[in-house]
């Protein structure tokens, strides 16, 4: 019965999302709004203090902000997930005869529409900045679809922790345990000039795996560390992608099912 | 007669110390109009929870239409509406797109859902409010669109927790009506409430629940009647009072209430010896007491709820025992 009706659910579910969207566009002007900014602050600002071997700063930088992005999905996902959790979505939800699976897919699927919305702008701001595409389209097209996949990941994880949280507060202030993740990486310095054990744990971090594939799909300057997943970054950020995906799908259907019990 | 839409045996749940249901038993039949009464933390909203599959029992068993809770929870889904103890509404959204999701979601659909939500944005005075978002909606039009939503597919059996608490009485009304045509199209109902007059008007049985089990379950009026009569005697000065109570003990064959500032004196007589109002004048006349005002009153069920559950009820089953 729920497997039939999976599509069906997951168009509905996506569709919630989408409207939730359309009806405050503040919401993506502001998570539109956050890269932007960041190609100044970072490209203008600090990039005018900034060397990288290989090419200009800003091409270097661009790649770190599409991650960020997709690292982004995160927070709504989680306070989402925690709302629903809260005000009791999920039981009516619950209560209903449809695809747990298909529900939380449509979600998930709806806010890889809205990333994509948000990572083109980003992009052409970049190309502004002089950031550049320089291996042609199909890698370019992988390099994308892998930062959609890790935004897919992302998601995920957001909704298991904020069906898990179940207070839409605590999960509002869950969100600082995304930084260290979005700075403790190679999206915004080379790795090259941290201590050693930072270093080591920039280059495990999966943000990190997914900016240096982009960079080397794109064609962009980087300066990949020694660790595994600098060495092999399309291959770590798949890992990584693969990794978060199985332990997440699974554990945010069985939130779902359990949440408020 | 057919089997009892929910049947409930030997239910049982327990979250850390505290037992919110302990062996609950509870029959409603097809078409009835079940109210669930109780203090606050009696285990209503777990009752209901359990049957609409949200919560899994420790102990017992239940069954809606049939099916297990637990292991048929799909068929049971299929056949059952919910509308929680708070209302479970998208706020950034509209409460016509509300509505149209869930029918979605209950497979009506996109153009069936559509008119299912018209009709009951319509049923429910939410027509003018229905392409606004529901964040700037009060408490009562969320209320009203939760209820809306657990009435999209016409269920079989639905499940209503504090339906209308916090509504104004025109959408009270408007709720009762709502649920009284379901039921009269077939419909089984289960509500919780805490406004006594709201079981009293639209439930066919009451079940009255006392931390986790059910300690009355029966019709509205043989419930009251099952409590005696209650017998109130007000006098113009205090002298009387103790005369008074020794009247009202004697015919009452309990220990009357004795209210000093209101000078009156208030028992409830033994259901099986009835009280006669002559027979009540007499007495008192006969004891030399002048009263301001003697009166007879059927209980209604507030009297049922204070006499079945809490302190009073406790103090009453020690003393039996
Ligand atoms: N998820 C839970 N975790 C811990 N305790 C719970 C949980 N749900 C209910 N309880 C406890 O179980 C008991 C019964 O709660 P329940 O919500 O069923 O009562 P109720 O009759 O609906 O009360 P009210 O009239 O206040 O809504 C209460 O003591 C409550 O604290
Ligand atoms: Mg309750």
């Amino acid at each position: 019965m729920s497997a039939m009706t999976m599509p069906v659910d997951a168009a509905a579910s996506a569709r919630r999302i989408l409207l939730v969207y359309r009806h405050s566009p503040g919401l993506l002007a502001s998570s539109l709004l956050v890269p932007v900014a960041m190609v100044g602050v970072f490209g203008y600002v600090f990039g005018s203090a900034m060397n990288v071997p290989g090419g200009g700063y800003r091409e270097f930088l661009m790649p770190g902000l599409f991650a960020l992005v997709a690292l982004n999905a995160v927070m709504p996902a989680m306070v989402g997930g925690a709302r629903d959790a809260g005000r009791g979505v999920t039981d009516r939800l619950r209560s209903m005869s449809v695809s747990r699976f298909g529900l939380l897919t449509g979600q998930a699927l709806a806010d890889l529409l809205v990333a994509a919305v948000v990572l083109a702008p980003t992009a052409l701001v970049g190309l502004a900045a002089g950031w550049r595409i320089r291996h042609g389209l199909g890698p370019a097209l992988g390099a994308f679809g892998l930062l959609l996949l890790f935004r897919f990941a992302c998601g995920w994880v957001g909704t298991a922790l904020g069906l898990a949280v179940g207070k839409e507060d605590t999960a509002g202030q869950l969100a600082v345990l995304t930084i260290p993740f979005s700075m403790l990486t190679s999206a915004f310095v080379p790795t090259g000039g941290m201590p050693g054990w930072l270093a080591a744990i920039a280059e495990w971090n999966p943000v990190s795996a997914v900016v240096e594939a982009a960079r080397q799909l794109f064609g962009n300057p980087s300066a990949p560390g020694s660790a595994w997943p600098a060495q092999h970054p399309v291959a770590a950020a798949l890992g990584w992608c693969a990794l978060l995906l199985a332990l997440a799908v699974p554990l945010a259907v069985r939130n779902f099912a359990r949440a408020g019990r | 007669m057919s089997d009892p839409v929910i049947a409930v045996r030997g239910l049982g749940k327990t979250f850390g110390a505290t037992r919110a249901l302990d062996g609950l038993e509870l029959d409603v039949p097809e078409g009835a109009v079940c109210g669930l009464l109780g203090p606050n933390g009696a285990g209503k909203t777990t009752l209901v929870r359990i049957l609409a599959t949200l919560v899994r029992p420790d102990r017992g068993e239940a069954r809606v239409c049939g099916h297990e809770v637990g292991r048929e929870a799909a068929a049971v889904r299929r056949a059952i509406g919910l509308a929680g103890q708070y209302a479970a509404v998208e706020e950034g959204i509209t409460g016509r797109e509300n509505l149209e999701l869930l029918g979605r979601l209950h497979h009506l659909g996109a153009v069936k859902a559509r008119a299912r939500a018209a009709e009951l944005l319509a049923e429910f005075g939410l027509e003018e409010a229905a392409d606004r978002l529901v964040r700037g909606y009060s408490g009562g039009m969320r209320r009203r669109l939760d209820l809306a939503a657990s009435l999209l597919t016409r269920p079989r059996v639905l499940f209503l927790d504090e339906p209308t608490t916090g509504l104004d009485p025109r959408s009270r009304r408007e709720i009762w009506s709502a649920v009284r045509e379901l039921a009269t199209q077939g419909s089984t109902v289960l509500l919780t409430t805490q406004y006594l007059d709201e079981a009293d008007r639209l439930a066919d049985r009451i079940t009255v629940l006392d931390r986790g089990r059910a300690v009355a379950d029966d019709t509205p009026q043989r419930l009251k009647a099952a409590i005696g009569t209650l017998v109130e005697v007000t006098l113009p000065e205090d002298a009387d009072l103790e005369r008074a109570c020794a009247v009202l003990a004697v015919l009452t064959g309990g220990a009357p209430a004795v209210d000093a500032g209101q000078r009156r004196v208030g028992a409830v007589s033994d259901p099986a010896r009835p009280l006669a109002l002559p027979r009540l004048v007499r007495e008192l006349d006969a004891a030399g007491v002048v009263a301001l005002d003697v009166a007879l009153r059927t209980p209604s069920l507030d009297d049922v709820f204070l006499a079945l559950t809490g302190a009073g009820a406790a103090e009453k089953t020690e003393a039996a025992a």
